[in-house]
Formats: C-alpha cells, structure tokens, sequence
C-alpha cells in the first residue's frame, strides 16, 4: 500500500482548492447542520441542496460518479431506518399480504426516503471536503478553529502512522494466508474459537509492536526539541474571496432552510 | 491495495457507525456535548497519566486499533469476526487513554473516510469509544477483584468485558435511533442487541487471543493499564452518562414527542383523516404510545444489564472458590 491511499485528496486547481481550509470545514459543518434541519418530506429543498452540492463538485473539477460511489459508504445503515414505512400511522399507501396483511403508511415512506436523501447529501458534502484539501490542512483547520491541541495532535501522529501500523497488519494478514493452506473437499482450519484466538494474538503482537514504536518515535521527538506540543506554522491566512464565499454560502443554506419551514 | 471494499466490510456488519441523516438535530448536539466533557475530562486526566508521552503513544495505538479493526477471522456463511478494539484499549492503557485513543479513530474514519457522520459524530465517539471503554474496563477490574489477579480470570474479565462493551455501544445506539424518531426502541433495541450478540463474540474472543499474548509477554503493560486510575471517576462518569442518557429518554418522553415538528405535522394529518376533536385523540394515541415503548425499552436495558452483571458475578464466584478448593 502506498502513502497517498491514505489521502483522499485529489490534486487540483480551482477557487473551491484555493478557500481557507477553515473556511471549507465551517462551510462543511453547516451545510450537513442544515440539511439536518431541514424538515421531513421537504422534496423542493433537497433539490436546491443537491443543486448547491452539485455546483461546489462541478467548480472543484469533481466528477459526480466519483461522488456517487463514495458516497455508496452510508447506504449499509438505511437498515435502521427501514422500518418506518410500516411503523408510523398515517393513511395508507398499500398492504402487503403477509401476516394477514401489513399497511405501508404514506406518512411513515415520506421519512424513510427524506432520512436516506437527508443521509446521502450530507455524506457527499463530506466527501467533498476531504477530496478538495489536504487532509494535514483539515486537522490545521481543526486546531485553528480551537479544538482540544492535545486532541488534534494525537489524531495528526494517528494520521502519520496509520499507513506504517496498517502495512504491518497487511503482513499479519498475508503470513496467516501464507501459512493457512486448503484442500478442497478436506476440512481445514480449527474452530471458530481456535481461528479467533489467532486473530487475537495477531492483534496483541500488533498491540505490542505499536507501543515498542511509540517509545522509539517518543524518543525521536525528544532528541528533535519536543516539550509535550507539537507546533505548527499557519497554514493560509483568510482572503476577501474567503469571506465572501462563506457569506454568500451561508445566505444560501439560510435561504433554502427558511423556504423548507415556511412552505 | 484499495481502502474502500476494506472499509465498507469494516462497517457494514458493524452497524454501529451512524452516518449524518439519522439522528435528528437536537440528539445530534446533545450527543456532541457529551462527548465533548468526557473528551476534556480525558485529556486532562491522561495528561497527569502519561505526560509528554501522551501524544505520541496515543497517536500510534489510535492508529494500531484502525490497524487491528482491518484483522478479521472467517466466522460461517462469508461473515467475519472483527475487532472493535475500545475494551482492549481500556483494559491495557487505562479508560481515560482508551477514551481518546477510540475518539482519534472514530474522528479520522468519519473525517477522512466518512465512515460515520460529523454531526452525529458526538453519538458514534459516545457509543464506539466511551461506552466501550468504561463497560469493558469496570467489568475486567470486577471481575478480577472477585477471581483473583490469575491468568484465568483476566481472561474470562476481558471476554466479559470486551462482549458487554459491543452491546452496551449497540444498545445506546438504538436508543438514539428510537430518539430521534427513526427506528422504533421495540424493534430497535431487540435487534440491535441480538445481532451484536453474536458480533460480541468475535471482540471477545479477539480481546481474548490478544490479553494472552500481553500477558505472556509484556505482563507489566497490564499492570500499568490497572494503575492508570481514574477508576473511581471512571464509574462516576460512567454513572453520570447513564443518567443524562435516561433523563434525555424521559424528557423527550415527557414532551410527548421525539422531534416535535415532525410529529405534530403528522398529529394533524392522523386528526385530519379521522375527523375527531384534538382532545379525543391525544389521550388515546399519543400519550400512552410513546412513553409505553420508551419505558419498556429503559426496563429492557436496565434487566438485561443486570442479568450480564449477574452472570458475571457467578461466574467470578466460581472461579474464586475452584481456587480456594485447588489450594486446600
């Protein structure tokens, strides 16, 4: 595995690219506390929400079928919500003729398809941020913003060692494969308890490898003039494009929210 | 190496990392809150722990348990045991550490790889870090202080630990769902709790396989997670959660709805087809509907609990006299 698996920033060159990296998150953050407010069953508003999702991807050079792939993560959980056809009273759409007859209540297929479209729109915006900015400028962001230091820190150093630790798992897995070997037609492999034993010690080698490197890399830091922070130069300064982006996106946003609880 | 088909396979049979859409807006932020006091309560506590160690051992066990979340052994059926990784976490460093370490990881996979929302993100960091942490920690201290410190009770502690934390992660995260209107907690609650039942075994057995190995290798490691303190704060703050989490039940219980708006809309369109006066229908739907099923579902937790406890007191019981009848 290589080190820009790690990243989902795609390198280009666009006024979406160019914005404060504060400004994006905050644009971010909005954007998804605004499709969560808006209301169930408000079809006209997801369309204008959509519209202005769509509008950032296109000026930040993204195709949709990228978006529409990624964004395919969030689909498992629509599970949870499934039930709500058949839960919520309201009049009925149709019955399904099972156990002498269950109803389908318009009322309750209205918030199952706003949840998922809600859900949908709120994890492309996400996808979106981290495919435009560096995923250091986010964390720079995130600290600039005044988030817990010591917090940011640790998820920098997570982010820094995270392809080391996973490529040291990936050998794990690739010995056990190596060593686990089948014929067809023969049974193999121990029990489950036998298999997830080995799973655990391969985790617990893992586990005891991690803490010899954090030592080493402690150490590191300490022979580099660590004192317990780590210190970061500013990564951008706000722009008069910067505040201007954010003002209008926020006018928008409140526009379309107050356009879904008005009508 | 692509991280996609790994990530999804990660989540899907997990069903723990709840995207943005589902929870509505003042369970979201509710959520945010809390984790927010415990995250500043962790660091503070970790600071007087490990000092200017703090940065640099709990950035690379965060990133050890996304690692380990990636080793998995085949169950039956094309379905795969997984590791959640919060018990371990607490039981070798402590639950304060494993409450940031878990925070760090839940943060970069709904960050980086949106696995899990960002508002909602206060939920997923409660359900996955902190509740796991503190269930897992409090339970292997229990029941090492009923068997004894012996290899065999470490292990049973941490099997027990590690299968409570995935379900108390699982139970809170259907009470969310129930909360925010989206799944009902008599639907919910029950299949939250079963299917992570049988997910409750593989980070069992998992915590388990990996326990043995520290302990015959780096048995000071367990010490010290044991020495970490914070143990008395820790059942507080665990005590205090469970009871902002069941006075968050009973006041939006109280009002009678989960999501106001939402609901009256609907109140109005039920009054509009039946034709009835508000006053006729109140008493008889929307009052007794909600709280019943809210109740039942708090009675369902709190039983189930205490049953796990009991079991595990038993089991700690005979583990203790076994011992004491070997020594005679």
């Amino acid at each position: 595995m290589h080190i820009h698996f790690t990243d989902q920033y795609h390198e280009g060159e666009s006024l979406i690219h160019r914005l404060d990296p504060r400004v994006k998150v905050i644009l971010t953050v909005t954007f998804i506390l605004t499709v969560s407010l808006t209301p169930f069953g408000a079809f006209g508003s997801y369309v204008m929400l959509f519209a202005l999702l769509m509008a950032t991807a296109v000026s930040a050079h993204m195709a949709p079928i990228y978006l529409l792939k990624r964004s395919i993560i969030a689909l498992p959980f629509a599970l949870a919500a499934i039930t709500l056809p058949f839960t919520v009273p309201g009049d009925t759409l149709a019955t399904v003729p099972i156990f002498g007859g269950i109803t389908i209540s318009q009322a309750g297929t209205i918030r199952f398809v706003s949840i998922l479209i809600k859900s949908w729109l709120s994890v492309q915006m996400a996808i979106i941020l981290v495919t435009v900015t560096p995923f250091p400028a986010v964390l720079w962001a995130l600290r600039a913003l005044r988030l817990p230091s010591p917090l940011i820190a640790i998820v920098s150093l997570m982010y820094r060692y995270l392809f080391v630790l996973y490529e040291e798992a990936t050998r794990l897995l690739r010995a056990r494969a190596a060593r686990s070997a089948t014929v067809d037609g023969v049974r193999s492999g121990g029990s489950i308890v036998w298999r997830g034993q080995v799973a655990g010690r391969m985790a617990g080698s893992l586990m005891l490898r991690s803490f010899e490197r954090s030592e080493r890399i402690y150490n590191a830091m300490l022979a580099r003039g660590y004192k317990g922070q780590l210190r970061t130069v500013a990564h951008s300064h706000l722009q008069t494009i910067d505040f201007l982006v954010g003002t209008v996106t926020v006018l928008i946003l409140l526009t379309i929210l107050l356009f879904a609880r008005i009508w | 190496m692509n991280w996609y088909p790994f990530l999804t396979g990660l989540s899907a049979p997990q069903q723990l990392h709840i995207p943005d859409g589902f929870l509505s807006a003042p369970v979201a932020i509710i959520g945010w809150v809390l984790a927010v006091l415990t995250i500043a309560y962790a660091l503070r506590q970790t600071r007087e722990q490990l000092g200017e160690r703090q940065i640099p051992l709990l950035g690379v066990l965060a990133a050890f348990i996304f690692a380990a979340q990636a080793i998995n052994f085949p169950v039956a059926g094309g379905t795969s045991g997984h590791l959640l990784g919060g018990a371990l976490a607490a039981i070798v460093l402590g639950p304060w550490a494993a409450v940031l370490v878990m925070t760090a990881v839940i943060a970069l996979q709904g960050l980086l790889f949106q696995d899990g929302g960002l508002l909602v993100m206060g939920w997923n960091i409660i359900n996955m870090g902190i509740l796991t942490a503190f269930t897992g920690y409090l339970i292997y201290l229990a029941i090492k202080r009923i068997g004894g410190s012996e290899q065999r009770s470490i292990l049973i502690g941490g099997a027990i630990g590690a299968w409570l934390s995935v379900e108390v992660g699982a139970s809170a995260t259907a009470i969310q769902l129930a909360l925010s209107g989206t799944t009902p907690l008599n639907i919910g609650l029950p299949a939250m709790f079963g299917v992570h039942a049988l997910i409750g075994i593989g980070e069992a057995l998992i915590t388990v396989g990996a326990l043995a190995l520290i302990l015959r290798s780096r048995p000071d490691l367990l010490r010290q997670g044991e020495q970490a303190g914070g143990t008395a704060s820790a059942a507080w703050v665990a005590g205090g959660l469970l009871i902002s989490l069941i006075v968050a039940i009973f006041s939006f219980a109280a009002s009678g709805s989960p999501d106001g708006l939402e609901r009256v809309a609907e109140d109005h369109g039920f009054i509009g087809s039946a034709l009835d006066p508000v006053y006729h229908i109140l008493p008889d739907y929307t009052i007794p509907f909600i709280p019943n099923e809210t109740v039942s579902g708090i009675v369902a937790v709190v039983l189930g609990t205490l049953v796990v406890f009991g079991v595990a007191m038993m089991i700690g019981r005979m583990i203790k006299t076994e011992r004491a009848e070997s020594h005679s």
